[in-house]
């Protein structure tokens, strides 16, 4: 016989409370999905290097897991919009997974230049931070992003009431520093930043434009 | 806190002899070079001194990851892209401040005593590789022409031929690429016209039919697929110095001492290596060149 506490959480309390419901399974089910689908694109790169396709793999493995940061990063920040103009509110759902792989291929990222790339040189790590602007924003984008990914739990949503909406807009000045990053690093060819930018400058505008359309109608005398 | 020094190479990373020598046959065997019959074709080139005994990167480190913007920016472009161009026929206009200008055909070209050159290559982007260049010495060209006691730098231009180039057919650089030395730089018996690699014709994304190879300077001063020779009393109009003037200048030797504002140049990772080395001036061929620089404040002619 099966005891309760080999499964799930949620499935106990489906079992306890109320017969699960389908929708609830196939939500369970879409972000077990979108749990592997975050995983493949550090599949993928792990492949490519141990196959020895990568000829200089450590830019490669630094390049990959910073691309992937942006995309998860603008995939999180697109919900939001994509749950107001669609109004399908089930996407609010994935919001946590996708911030949360944002933050992990940022560390990913951040991991690929402490160690593989400077072999944890401090000095030449610390100058890098201070002198290189591309490197003092990237940073400054993870430092902002590690208190968001800390609150992400139910427990500090609850803890932190109000003000956890509030903390959580830090990930706006977190994508405008990415982007910039990769923005800055480039030698010549702006083409690929200048598409994250475009995109991010669309998710913010909307916002942006939500915000002031709310504005004037709270704003017209009745 | 205990920092592993890189192990020696081990003898198992490096080329074997027999292997180097049956490259003809591994060149055969290799799929998606690219290479027409014609690039099978052996080069005869006698050993220099001038080489190095360093590991050589293998062919496939060289002629797959490559910063050819002709071609596109990405490093995969030019093996994927570099195929359509077609190097024959190929003339370099040699002329300018020369007693007799001419135009050389690639068939002349090939026909200059050749020799092997295994050099360092340091791009500006932090990496680097060893490489056996076939080539002759510059100046045994320029010796034909005979530059006037006017000439005081040399220009160099790429083909221009956006069909067979898709790079150029967006304005990331001002087409046709541009490079100059000058003429001291240009004679210095380290600076070559390569032909070849790995004991065989260029291929086309390494900058096929002909290119320069400074060793002692950041990749880009080598500039591939050469159309173009100018002696000059003005100094030459350089492609990255006019896209970017305070990132690359003329000289851009290679020099740890010397950042680039963006990144540090203290120290490169060789391709194949997973620790970084510290940079050398000149690229580690101070000895031979540092002289041409004398006097010369490099912080400030970088």
């Amino acid at each position: 016989m099966i005891s309760d506490k080999t499964l799930p959480a949620s499935a106990r309390l489906n079992a306890s409370a109320k017969p699960a419901r389908p929708g609830q399974r196939l939500l369970a089910l879409a972000k077990v999905l979108v749990f592997v689908a975050g995983l493949l694109p550090l599949a993928r790169t792990a492949w490519i290097v141990v196959n020895g396709e990568a000829v200089n793999p450590i830019e490669f493995i630094t390049r990959s897991t910073g691309t992937w940061t942006l995309v998860w990063l603008l995939t999180t920040l697109a919900i939001t919009p994509l749950r107001r103009l669609t109004g399908w509110n089930v996407l609010q759902r994935f919001r946590r997974l996708l911030g949360l792989f944002a933050f992990f291929y940022a560390t990913l990222h951040f991991t690929t230049y402490l160690w593989l790339d400077q072999f944890f040189d401090w000095h030449a790590i610390v100058k890098d931070i201070a002198k290189r602007p591309f490197i003092t924003v990237g940073f400054t984008a993870l430092l902002l992003m590690t208190p968001l990914a800390v609150t992400s739990t139910d427990g500090w949503l609850r803890r932190l009431k109000r003000n956890w909406g509030r903390l959580h807009r830090l990930v706006y000045p977190v994508a405008v520093l990415g982007v910039t990053h990769y923005w800055w690093l480039v030698k010549k060819d702006i083409r690929q930043p200048l598409i994250y930018a475009a995109v991010l400058a669309v998710l913010l505008g909307l916002r942006g434009y939500w915000r002031w359309r709310a504005s004037i109608a709270s704003t017209t005398p009745k | 806190m205990l920092i592993r020094r890189p192990d020696p190479i081990p003898p198992s990373e490096i080329t074997p002899e027999s292997v180097y020598l049956n490259r003809r046959t591994f060149l055969l065997g290799a799929t998606g070079l690219l290479l027409s019959a014609e690039t099978l074709a052996a080069l005869a080139a006698r050993k220099s001194t001038l080489s190095t005994g360093e590991p050589l990167n293998s062919l496939k480190d060289i002629t797959s990851y490559n910063n050819y913007y002709e071609f596109g920016t990405d490093k995969a472009d030019p093996a994927a892209n570099a195929g359509r161009l077609k190097t024959r026929p190929w003339n370099v206009v040699v002329d300018g401040d020369v007693t007799s200008p001419r135009s050389f055909g690639i068939e002349e070209l090939l026909k200059f005593p050749q020799e092997e050159r295994i050099y360092r290559l340091r791009c500006v982007e932090g990496w680097s590789m060893v490489i056996p260049w076939i080539g002759f010495p510059l100046s045994a060209l320029l010796k034909q022409v005979q530059p006037t006691g006017k000439a005081k730098y040399v220009a160099f231009e790429t083909l221009r031929r956006p069909a067979e180039m898709p790079g150029q057919q967006r304005r990331v650089l001002d087409w046709p690429y541009r490079e100059g030395l000058r003429l001291d730089e240009a004679l210095h018996p380290l600076t070559i016209l390569a032909v070849g690699l790995y004991g065989n014709l260029l291929p086309n994304q390494n900058g096929a039919p002909i290119r320069l190879v400074v060793p002692w300077k950041y990749g880009f001063k080598s500039i591939k697929s050469i159309v173009r020779i100018r002696l000059t009393d003005k100094q030459p109009l350089t492609s990255w110095n006019l896209a970017a003037p305070d990132e690359y200048g003329l000289y851009s030797n290679v020099n740890p001492a010397v950042d680039h504002p963006r990144w540090s140049q203290a120290s490169e990772r060789r391709i194949g290596e997973f620790f970084k080395r510290k940079t050398l001036p000149f690229n580690g061929y101070a000895d031979q060149v540092a002289s041409l620089y004398r006097g010369m404040d490099l912080r400030r002619d970088f």
